[in-house]
């Protein structure tokens, strides 16, 4: 009985709990104010251990932020009678708002490709599409036109290299959220990897959300519709009659 | 200057938007058009989404049309009893627009018919108006003597009402035929309608040139009101920021443009306003002709 205690204990800094995630975050939240230009998080941390470094395949480390997920209709266009028209179209059951991998190196070289289906961190998997109708001849197609257009906006981004490791145990980097995000609460998460293999991940949450003015706004505009648009009217109808009454007072 | 706008949730430039909108509203007041068929493309441009572009569009159109109304009114160049005939018209047409619309998107390819309207309407009225201006032009050149006004078919159909702005003795229902038909297009292509209302009445009306804008931007305001309400309350669509950036530049452009306005001969005014709407119809339908460099476009799904 001691004997198998002791195995299990030469074992464990084997395992899954050798060596631990602690995260600092540079901000607890990320507010959306009128004149928001778009932001970043820095994210860092320290691997923790019991035991000395392991001997074997270097450390890496892969930090994901998650926007909400939303499902999206992924549209392409054919030429119909000389014209350009929507013609088929796929619905991604759920992709996220913004994603962005930021990694030590490589990605494949990094991570196995078990173990990004297990944990869904590259950007192809962190896009769920179930079923394609079978009417269409190549549904990837579609996932991967998502990925181009979402990379082109900058709300998809992949960053290897991007992580500072530092004596096997400080780590930092920086992710830069675009101006146009949506709001909700984004999952940041840390993966520590040895030879392909997950050895401990972390996960924590940060919301994005809309202060002041521009909440103010929002919930108006949701809550009270019929307020919000005679309001618009009335700031419509009060700018058109103060322009027509500056000029008159400007011309005379 | 960035500025974050609470409903389109985007971040664009606060001048870009203030100029935008004074291009938009020196045409305004210059034509009598809501300007609506130019900034809305322009929105979508700049990455706004769409519905909203559609809805903010409507509010902002209530503004620069209001306050080129004050300018007409001044001269006294707004027909009331014809813009009131219209708007009745006007707002069926709106109502009817609205059930058309969820009756196409319930089919799909609602995008597509928006534009094909847009290339067809734009094609039709602004070729026409271009001829008629060169034409007239012409012809000012050659004799100088303005022709006196024909009688057609429109004057030969019952209700009669006498509008005395404008001149005319004329049976209601042609007013209030262009009004729905206008009303449908403000609901479906979400413009005020102007560049429609604005040819229908000098050349099917027989309106004087000098009543038709201001009469057409009092018809255009309480359209476009009524469609910005629907908007606000169904859709949530309407981005009160970003409407007022674009009337701030508006109003002050409509204001501008009013006066430019008169100074410019008739003719002149219209072969500028159908070179605009050609140029415009030109373009929608390029990119409806040439393959686009992204085949792929994103929508929310449910």
């Amino acid at each position: 009985m001691i004997r198998a205690l002791g195995l299990l204990l030469c074992l464990l800094p084997l395992g899954a709990q050798a060596e631990e995630v602690v995260l600092g975050l540079s901000r607890d939240q990320v507010a959306i104010t009128a004149t928001f230009e778009g932001d970043d998080i820095l994210v860092f941390g320290a691997v923790r251990r019991e035991a000395p470094v392991p001997e074997g395949p270097a450390l890496e480390v892969i930090v994901t932020v998650a926007g909400p997920d939303r499902p999206v209709i992924v549209r392409k266009k054919d030429r119909r009678l000389g014209i350009w028209v929507n013609t088929e179209a796929i619905e991604v059951d759920s992709a996220p708002s913004f994603y962005a991998v930021t990694t030590t190196g490589p990605l494949n070289e990094i991570l196995r490709r078990t173990e990004d289906l297990r944990h869904r961190i590259s950007i192809p998997r962190a896009i769920r599409s179930v079923g394609a109708p079978a009417e269409i001849a190549d549904p990837a197609a579609f996932t991967r036109a998502l990925i181009r257009i979402r990379r082109g906006e900058q709300l998809y981004q992949s960053l290897e290299g991007a992580v500072d490791l530092e004596r096997d145990t400080l780590f930092r980097t920086e992710v830069d959220l675009p101006a146009n995000l949506t709001e909700g609460d984004y999952e940041i998460r840390i993966f520590l990897t040895r030879g392909g293999r997950v050895v401990d991940n972390y996960t924590t949450t940060i919301p994005v959300q809309k202060v002041g003015l521009e909440r103010w706004l929002y919930t108006l505009a949701h809550e009270r519709p019929l307020i919000y648009g005679l309001m618009s009217l009335a700031l419509a109808i009060g700018a058109g009659w103060a322009a027509s009454a500056a000029f008159r007072a400007f011309r005379a | 200057m960035q500025i974050y706008l609470p409903i389109a949730e985007v971040s664009v430039n606060a001048f870009l938007l203030v100029g935008l909108g004074g291009l938009v509203g020196i045409l305004s007041g210059m034509f009598g058009v809501g300007g609506g068929f130019l900034m809305t493309p322009l929105l979508f441009f700049i990455g706004i989404p769409p519905a909203v572009a559609v809805a903010t569009e409507a509010n902002q159109i209530v503004a620069s049309s209001f306050s080129g109304v004050l300018a007409h009114l001044r001269r006294r160049t707004v027909d009331f009893r014809m813009g009131t005939v219209l708007l009745v018209g006007g707002l069926i047409g709106a109502a009817l627009g609205v059930v058309i619309f969820n009756w196409l998107k319930s089919l799909g390819q609602v995008d597509l018919l928006v534009r094909l309207s847009y290339v067809v309407f734009l094609g039709i009225v602004g070729g026409l108006m271009f001829l008629e201006s060169l034409r007239a032009l012409l012809r000012a050149k050659r004799s100088g003597a303005p022709q006196r006004r024909r009688h057609n078919w429109v004057h030969n159909l019952p209700f009669k009402m006498k509008f005395r702005v404008s001149g005319l003795y004329i049976s209601v229902i042609p007013p209030v035929l262009v009004g729905i038909l206008v009303g449908i297009l403000a609901a479906i292509m979400g413009v005020g309608g102007g560049f429609i209302m604005v040819p229908a009445m000098i050349y099917l009306l027989g309106m004087p040139t000098k009543v038709v804008i201001g009469t057409s931007l009092f018809q255009i305001i309480f359209v476009t009101a009524f469609t910005t309400l629907l908007h606000a309350t169904t859709n949530f669509t309407v981005d009160i920021a970003l409407a007022l950036l674009l009337l701030l530049g508006g109003v002050v452009g409509a204001q501008i443009g009013t006066r430019l306005g008169t100074r410019l001969k008739a003719e002149q005014l219209r072969i500028l306003l159908a070179a605009m709407v050609l140029l415009v119809c030109g373009k929608l339908a390029a990119d409806l002709l040439i393959q686009p460099s992204e085949l792929y476009s994103l929508g929310a799904g449910e």
